[in-house]
């Protein structure tokens, strides 16, 4: 009996965390000014949302339901592994077809080396 | 390493035969045995032993679990808080990772860890632009930040 009760603790507790992390996700994206800080809210809290949902499932079926699921392992591996590449490759897209960033950026160190690659591939910027 | 692991696992297999019981118990016991003449006859294996790059590999993994709590806490910070005062910037970072496979590695653990994104890397893979949130407390912790966790990669890549 007391097992089920801690057991169910856990669970709830690792679902709620991932819950409030996705909803801060989405008041980030809501909230914050520009692509790139936009691309920080949802490539971390995202990832970390959903992965504790992920073993708060595991967990509720491998200790209620007495159901060992590996699968929702497996998906937590991919999700780690896709979750940042794809975080990457938006904010890099969004940088080479030219977006700004927010005006209150303090430095940029990567227009340099953008203006020599758009040179050196005659890539059509938008002004 | 991979010959080592590949010993470690013939010498499990040959226990099993020389106890003659093929159960997973007799496995783990001879692995674990297998281990043990390994790291006697460390000397004679050219490289180093595999058992502590799978240590430094799990050192990694803490390493970033860690780091990815903290992001989360950090982001949360700069989420909630009435005031849109951070200051984003884009900055170049060397590193001195030469395989692609840790590069990537590091990128991701970048893209995870407090308040950075990486957002392009050169052509020569020499150099990594970082978009980090809030440039004030960052780009001095930034450093010691990817010196522990560039430290931490080539401590399981070099052979």
């Amino acid at each position: 009996m007391n097992v089920i009760v801690l057991a169910n603790i856990l669970i709830v507790l690792t679902i709620s965390f991932g819950a409030i992390f996705i909803l801060i996700t989405a008041i980030g994206l809501i909230r914050l000014p520009d692509v790139y800080t936009r691309a920080h809210a949802a490539s971390k809290s995202a990832t970390l949302g959903v992965m504790s949902i992920l073993i708060g499932v595991f967990l509720h079926f491998w200790l209620i339901e007495d159901h060992f699921n590996p699968r929702i392992l497996l998906g937590i591996l991919f999700l780690f592994i896709t979750g940042p590449v794809g975080g990457h490759v938006m904010s890099r897209a969004a940088y080479f077809s030219g977006v700004k960033t927010w005006k209150g950026t303090v430095k940029d160190e990567l227009k340099p080396e953008y203006e020599r690659k758009v040179k050196e591939t005659s890539l059509k910027i938008k002004e | 390493m991979a010959f080592q692991i590949m010993l470690n696992f013939f010498i499990a297999f040959i226990w099993m035969f020389l106890s003659s019981s093929f159960s997973s118990s007799s496995f783990v016991i001879g692995f674990m045995l297998g281990m043990l003449m390994i790291y006697i006859m460390r000397n004679f294996f050219p490289g180093r032993l595999y058992i502590s790059r799978v240590w430094a590999l799990v050192k990694l993994t803490m390493l970033f679990m860690k780091e990815l709590m903290l992001a989360n806490i950090q982001v949360f910070m700069v989420i909630i808080k009435p005031k849109l005062d951070m200051r984003p910037a884009i900055f170049a970072m060397q590193t001195e990772l030469e395989h692609d496979w840790e590069i990537t590695l590091l990128s991701s653990l970048i893209t995870l860890t407090p308040g950075t994104i990486v957002v392009h890397v050169s052509d020569d893979s020499k150099t990594l632009y970082i978009h980090a949130i809030d440039i004030d407390d960052v780009e001095s912790a930034v450093d010691s930040i990817k010196n522990s966790f560039e430290k931490a990669i080539m401590e399981v890549s070099r052979s």
